[in-house]
C-alpha cells in the first residue's frame, strides 16, 4: 500500500513539474521587502494551480490513450495492420486504407491543426481536400501543372499549394485566392500558426516570409547553401529548420537575415528533418542511413540508430515515423529517456514509393503519400487522446470556427517574438557590461562635441560690443571648452600609465641593478 | 496482443439539439500550447490598448449650487444618495443616478462648513460659520416622500447655537455622540443642546476631525498648528499628538484597518500612518502639486481618493507611493471635498465652481449588469496586463495620461526642485566625514516631533 501510494506521488509530482513551467524564482537576494512579499505570494498560488492542474489531469481528462502490448514471446514490431484492425471497433478499422491513384504522382499530405481535414496534393497537378471524420471528398481540383507541396492555412478554408512556377492560395472550394508571384518556385511550404507566416523555400534556397493577414513580405533571404527542399517549422519556438545538401542544419528566424543555428550534423546531404512537439528534440536524417537524434538545449546527439529515412515525422505523444521506400518503422522511447527504438513497422505493397509521413492530430492514424496514393494505417498510441477545444476542437461548428479565428487573429504574435528561447519574453535582459571606448569612439566623441560646440548661436550684442574680433575669441573659448575633458582624460591616462610604470620598475630593470629600485615605505 | 485505439464517438463530443449549449473540453497541458509567454504579452498590449480606449471616468456633473461647495456626507444606509454643504449656506440632498436635488435643507446663515449623517442613515448633522450646529431628520421615510416633489425644503429637527464658529463635524460609527472641530473639540450628544464634553490641547483652531470606524471612542483631528491629534473619548484626555512641518487638511481613517489612517497635508504629499506608531509615516503618497485638501478612503480600504487645490482628484493605491489614477476637467477649478461612493464604485468630487462630478472609480470599467463570461474576461485581461506593466511598451501604454498643462509644468518644476535638492544633499555628505551627515528618511522627515 505504501509503495503504490509513493509510486501515485511520484506520477503527482512530475506532473506538478509539468505544470510549473520552469522553477521558482529565487527571491533570497531581495532585499525590498514589500516585493519579496509579494512576489512570495504569487509562487505560492503557481504552486496551487500547477496542483490543481495535475489532479484534473489525473481525474478529469475524459479520454485515455491507445497502447498495443505484445504478449507471450510476440514483438509489436511484427504486429501486422490487419491483426489491429481485426481487434479494433468498425469506426477506427475504417482509418486503415489505401487509396489508389496511380497517374497523377507522388502525392504530399497537409492535416489542419485539429486533425478534421487533410489536403493532398499530386504531382501531376491533383488537389484534394477530404473530411476526415466522414471521409467526404470536399472538394478536387486538377491545375494541370507540377505541385511540389501543398500547406493548411490557419484553418480549412485556406491552403497554399507549391505550383510549377508560383505558389498560389486556394479556397475550401478550389477558387484561387492569390498568386504569390514573389516566392518564385516554391519547392516546400510551412505555416507558423501564431505568427500567421508563410515560410516558403525556392529552387534557388531563397528563404521567404509572408504575412498572410495582410500580404506584407516580412523576410527575403538567400540562404546560399543552394537548392534545398528540407524545411520544418519547429512549432514550440517557430524557428524554420532547413537541411542542406552539405549536411548542415540551420535555423532560421524572421528577422535576420544570418541564421540563428548552422550545425554540421551529416557527412552527406540531409534527406529529412523533425521536430519533437516539445521542440528540445529533433531528428535528423542524412543519405548514409543513419538517423540522428538531437537534444537542441546543448545542441548535442543523444542517439544515433542505423536506419533508412527518406521523411520523418514526431507524434504528438512523440513516436517518430521514419520512411523509405516502401517500408515505414515507428521509433518510441518508452522510458522517456529519449532512448528510442523500434515500436511498430508496415510495408506496403512494392513499388510504392513512400514520398512523406504526416501523423494526424488526435488520432492514432499515421498518413502516407506515396507514389502510388496515399494511405492510412493505425498507430496505437501516437496522437493525444484529450483535446482542448480552445486550442484545436475536431468537432468544430462553424460558428466555433469562426470566433476561433477572430481570437487568433486578435492573439496573432508579431514576428519579433521568434527566438530559440521562447521563454525569455518578459524576462529582464542582463545589463551589458560597460566596456572602455575605444580610441577612436573617444576621437569620435570629441570632434562631436566640437561640432555643436561650432554651432552655437551668440547674442547678437549692440552698442558696439558686437566686434567680430571679440567674436572669434569667445567662439575659440566654445570650442576649447568643449575639448577640455577629452584633453584632461588623455593627460590623466597618461599620468596613470606613467606611475604604473614608475611603480614595477622590477620586472624591468635588470638583476645588477636592482639594488638602486626605489623602495617604497613600508 | 492487447490493443486499444482512440476513437471518439461523436455523440460525446457534440451537442444534441440546437438549444443545449456547445461542450468545451479542456486540456491544460502545456505541451499542447506554444510560445505561451509572447502570447500573453500580446494579450497583454492589446488590453492596455483597450483599457485607454474605454477609459471615460466622467460619468456627470450635479448643477445646482450658488457658491463652492466646501462638504459633503454619505449615508452609509442609502448608496444612490449624497448631501453636499456650500458656502452661502444650501445644503441639498443629490440622487446620483439622475444626478438631481432630491431635497433642500435652507436655514444656515453663513458657510456650511461641515456635514455627517448618523450611522443609521436618520439624522443630517450640519455645522457653519454662524455658529450653529443643525440636525435633520433624514431617514428613509422622509427621503421616499420627497422623490416625488423635487427642491423640496426641510425643516430642521433642532437647531444648537454655541459659542464659536465650527470648522468640522464627524458622528461616531455605532453610537449617537458625534463631534465638532473649531476653537475647541466639542463633543455632543443629539439630544443635549450643548456639549457633552470639550478638548482643548494647544491653542489654534482644529480643522478637521474624524472618528475611527473599528473603535467608536477614538477620533482624529487635525489643527492648525500642524498637528495631528488623537483623542479618546473614555479617557477624556487628548492621546497623542504627532507636530509635522505643514498642517494636515484632512484625515481619513482606513475602514479595513482601522489602527491605520492617512492625512492629506498642506505640502501636496499624503502620509498614512498608523496609529500606535506615530513616530513614523507608514506610507507617503506623493503626485499632487498643490495642497491636498480633502481624502476618502475605498470601502475595500484598498484605495483612496484625494482632492487638490490643483484642480485635480488622485486615486492612489493604500500602500503605493504614486497615484494610480488621476482625473481632472477644464471646468473644474480647485476641489475641496471628495467622496469614494459605499459601492467603491464611484467617486464624488465637490469643487470651486459649484459642481458635483460624478467620476468612476475605475475609468474603464463597463457600468449596469456584467454578464458572468464577461467579468471572467475583464478579470483575465486585468491580470494579464498587470503581469506585464513593466515591459516598456506596456507600460508606456499603462503609464500615460493627460495632464493639464499647468499641472505638468508644475511637476517637472517640482521634481527639478527635488532633484537639486537631492543633489546637494549627497554633495554635502559626500565631502564631509563619514556618518557626520544623516538623512532621515522621507517618511521621518516631515515629523517635527511626537507628544504624548
Amino acid at each position: 500500500m505504501g509503495a503504490i501510494k509513493e509510486n501515485s506521488d511520484d506520477e503527482m509530482d512530475e506532473k506538478v513539474k509539468k505544470y510549473l513551467r520552469g522553477e521558482a524564482a529565487n527571491l533570497e537576494g531581495l532585499k525590498d521587502k514589500k516585493l519579496k512579499g509579494q512576489l512570495a505570494v504569487r509562487e505560492d498560488l503557481y504552486g496551487k494551480s500547477a496542483k490543481t492542474a495535475a489532479k484534473i489531469e489525473k481525474w478529469l481528462l475524459p479520454s485515455e490513450g491507445g497502447y498495443l502490448e505484445a504478449e507471450g514471446i510476440e514483438k509489436t514490431w511484427r504486429i501486422k495492420q490487419e491483426s489491429i484492425a481485426r481487434e479494433v471497433d468498425i469506426l477506427s478499422s475504417r482509418n486503415q486504407y489505401d487509396i489508389v491513384l496511380p497517374e497523377l504522382g507522388p502525392y504530399t499530405l497537409d492535416f489542419t491543426s485539429n486533425g478534421r481535414y487533410m489536403a493532398a496534393a499530386g504531382r501531376k497537378g491533383h488537389l484534394a481536400i477530404v473530411d476526415m471524420k466522414t471521409l467526404n471528398l470536399i472538394k478536387e481540383i486538377q491545375v494541370r501543372e507540377t505541385v511540389r507541396d501543398v500547406a493548411y492555412l490557419h484553418n480549412e478554408l485556406f491552403f497554399a499549394a507549391a505550383q510549377k512556377k508560383y505558389p498560389y492560395i486556394y479556397n475550401r472550394d478550389g477558387t484561387e485566392l492569390h498568386c504569390l508571384k514573389e516566392h518564385g518556385a516554391v519547392l516546400r511550404l510551412q505555416f507558423l500558426k501564431n505568427h500567421f507566416l508563410l515560410a516558403s523555400i525556392n529552387k534557388f534556397g531563397q528563404l521567404r516570409y509572408q504575412d498572410v493577414t495582410m500580404g506584407e513580405m516580412i523576410g527575403n533571404f538567400r540562404t546560399g547553401l543552394g537548392r534545398t527542399d528540407v524545411m520544418q517549422v519547429n512549432p514550440y519556438n517557430g524557428v524554420v529548420a532547413l537541411g542542406h545538401s552539405s549536411g548542415t542544419v540551420t535555423m532560421w528566424k524572421p528577422t535576420s537575415a544570418v541564421p540563428l543555428v548552422k550545425m554540421l550534423s551529416h557527412p552527406g546531404p540531409i534527406s529529412s528533418l523533425a521536430f519533437h512537439p516539445n521542440g528540445h528534440v529533433m531528428a535528423t536524417s542524412g543519405r548514409e542511413n543513419k538517423i540522428k537524434i538531437w537534444d537542441l538545449r546543448k545542441f548535442e546527439v543523444i542517439q544515433t540508430l542505423p536506419c533508412h529515412a527518406k521523411t520523418l515525422n514526431f507524434s504528438q505523444k512523440g513516436l517518430l515515423a521514419a520512411g523509405t521506400g516502401s517500408f515505414i518503422q515507428i521509433l518510441a522511447d518508452f522510458s522517456g529517456s529519449q532512448n528510442y527504438s523500434s515500436y511498430m513497422t508496415h510495408s506496403m505493397a512494392k513499388g510504392y514509393q513512400v514520398g512523406k509521413v504526416v501523423f494526424r492530430p488526435y488520432e492514432d492514424v499515421l498518413g502516407i503519400g506515396h507514389s502510388m496514393g496515399w494511405s492510412s494505417i493505425l498507430i496505437p498510441g501516437s496522437g493525444e487522446p484529450n483535446f482542448d477545444s480552445w486550442v484545436a476542437n475536431p468537432f468544430e461548428t462553424s460558428k466555433q470556427r469562426r470566433e476561433k479565428e477572430v481570437h487568433s487573429l486578435l492573439d496573432k504574435l508579431p514576428p519579433e517574438t521568434i527566438m530559440l528561447d521562447p521563454t525569455k519574453v518578459g524576462t529582464v535582459r542582463a545589463p551589458p557590461k560597460k566596456e572602455k571606448p575605444t580610441k577612436k569612439e573617444i576621437e569620435a566623441e570629441m570632434e562631436a562635441a566640437i561640432e555643436t560646440a561650432k554651432d552655437t548661436d551668440f547674442k547678437k550684442k549692440t552698442k558696439g560690443r558686437n566686434k567680430p574680433s571679440k567674436r572669434a575669441t569667445k567662439r575659440r573659448e566654445m570650442i576649447n571648452r568643449a575639448k577640455r575633458p577629452f584633453l584632461e582624460q588623455r593627460t590623466q591616462e597618461h599620468e596613470t600609465s606613467r606611475k604604473k610604470h614608475k611603480l614595477n620598475p622590477e620586472t624591468e630593470m635588470p638583476k645588477s641593478l636592482q639594488r638602486f629600485v626605489r623602495q617604497k615605505a613600508t | 496482443m492487447k490493443v486499444k485505439v482512440i476513437s471518439r464517438s461523436t455523440d460525446e463530443f457534440t451537442r444534441e439539439r440546437s438549444q443545449d449549449l456547445q461542450r468545451v473540453f479542456r486540456n491544460f497541458d502545456p505541451s499542447l500550447r506554444s510560445q505561451e509567454k509572447a502570447v500573453e504579452y500580446v494579450r497583454a498590449l492589446n488590453a492596455a490598448k483597450l483599457d485607454k480606449i474605454f477609459a471615460r471616468p466622467f460619468i456627470g456633473a450635479m448643477d445646482g449650487h450658488r457658491d463652492s461647495i466646501k462638504c459633503m456626507a454619505k449615508n452609509p444606509n442609502y448608496l444612490k444618495a449624497i448631501f453636499s454643504g456650500s458656502d452661502d449656506g444650501d445644503i441639498r440632498l443629490w440622487d446620483m443616478a439622475s444626478r438631481r436635488t432630491v431635497c433642500q435643507f435652507p436655514g444656515h446663515q453663513g458657510a456650511v462648513q461641515g456635514l455627517t449623517v448618523s450611522t443609521d442613515g436618520s439624522i443630517l448633522v450640519s455645522c457653519g460659520s454662524d455658529c450653529t450646529v443643525r440636525l435633520w431628520n433624514v431617514s428613509d421615510a422622509n427621503l421616499a416622500d420627497s422623490d416625488n416633489l423635487s427642491d423640496n425644503s426641510a425643516k430642521p429637527q433642532a437647531v444648537y447655537v454655541w459659542k464659536n464658529a465650527f470648522r468640522a463635524v464627524d458622528h461616531q460609527w455605532d453610537g449617537d455622540l458625534f463631534a465638532t472641530a473649531g476653537a475647541q473639540v466639542d463633543i455632543w450628544n443629539h439630544n443635549r443642546s450643548q456639549p457633552v464634553n470639550t478638548f482643548d490641547w494647544g491653542s489654534d483652531t482644529t480643522i478637521s476631525i474624524r472618528f475611527n470606524p473599528g473603535e467608536p471612542n477614538i477620533l482624529a483631528t487635525s489643527a492648525n498648528d500642524r498637528s495631528i491629534t488623537l483623542y479618546d473619548l473614555r479617557m477624556s484626555s487628548p492621546a497623542r499628538k504627532v507636530i509635522m512641518r505643514t498642517k494636515t487638511n484632512s484625515i481619513a481613517w482606513n475602514p479595513m484597518e482601522p489602527m491605520n489612517f492617512t492625512a492629506a497635508n498642506e505640502d501636496c504629499n499624503c502620509y498614512s500612518y498608523d496609529a500606535r506608531k506615530l513616530e513614523e509615516a507608514k506610507c507617503v503618497h506623493k503626485d499632487h502639486v498643490s495642497a491636498v485638501m480633502d481624502i476618502d478612503f475605498s470601502p475595500t480600504g484598498r484605495e483612496f481618493v484625494t482632492g487638490s487645490y490643483d484642480r485635480t482628484v488622485r486615486i492612489f493605491q493604500y500602500n503605493g507611493g504614486h497615484s494610480r489614477e488621476i482625473y481632472h476637467t477644464k471646468r473644474m477649478q480647485r476641489v475641496f471635498c471628495v467622496k469614494y461612493s459605499c459601492d467603491a464604485s464611484y467617486v464624488i468630487s465637490g469643487s470651486d465652481d459649484t459642481n458635483l462630478r460624478l467620476w468612476k472609480a475605475k475609468a474603464s470599467e463597463q457600468l449596469g449588469v456584467v454578464l458572468p463570461r464577461e467579468r471572467k474576461k475583464h478579470e483575465y485581461l486585468e491580470a494579464v496586463k498587470n503581469r506585464y506593466k513593466h515591459l516598456p511598451e506596456v507600460k508606456r501604454i499603462v503609464r500615460h495620461r493627460h495632464l493639464p498643462k499647468p499641472v505638468y509644468k508644475a511637476a517637472n518644476l517640482r521634481r527639478t526642485m527635488i532633484e537639486a535638492e537631492r543633489r546637494k544633499e549627497q554633495r554635502r555628505k559626500a565631502h564631509s566625514a563619514p556618518g557626520s551627515i544623516v538623512t532621515e528618511p522621507v517618511r521621518k522627515r516631515r515629523i517635527i516631533k511626537e507628544v504624548e
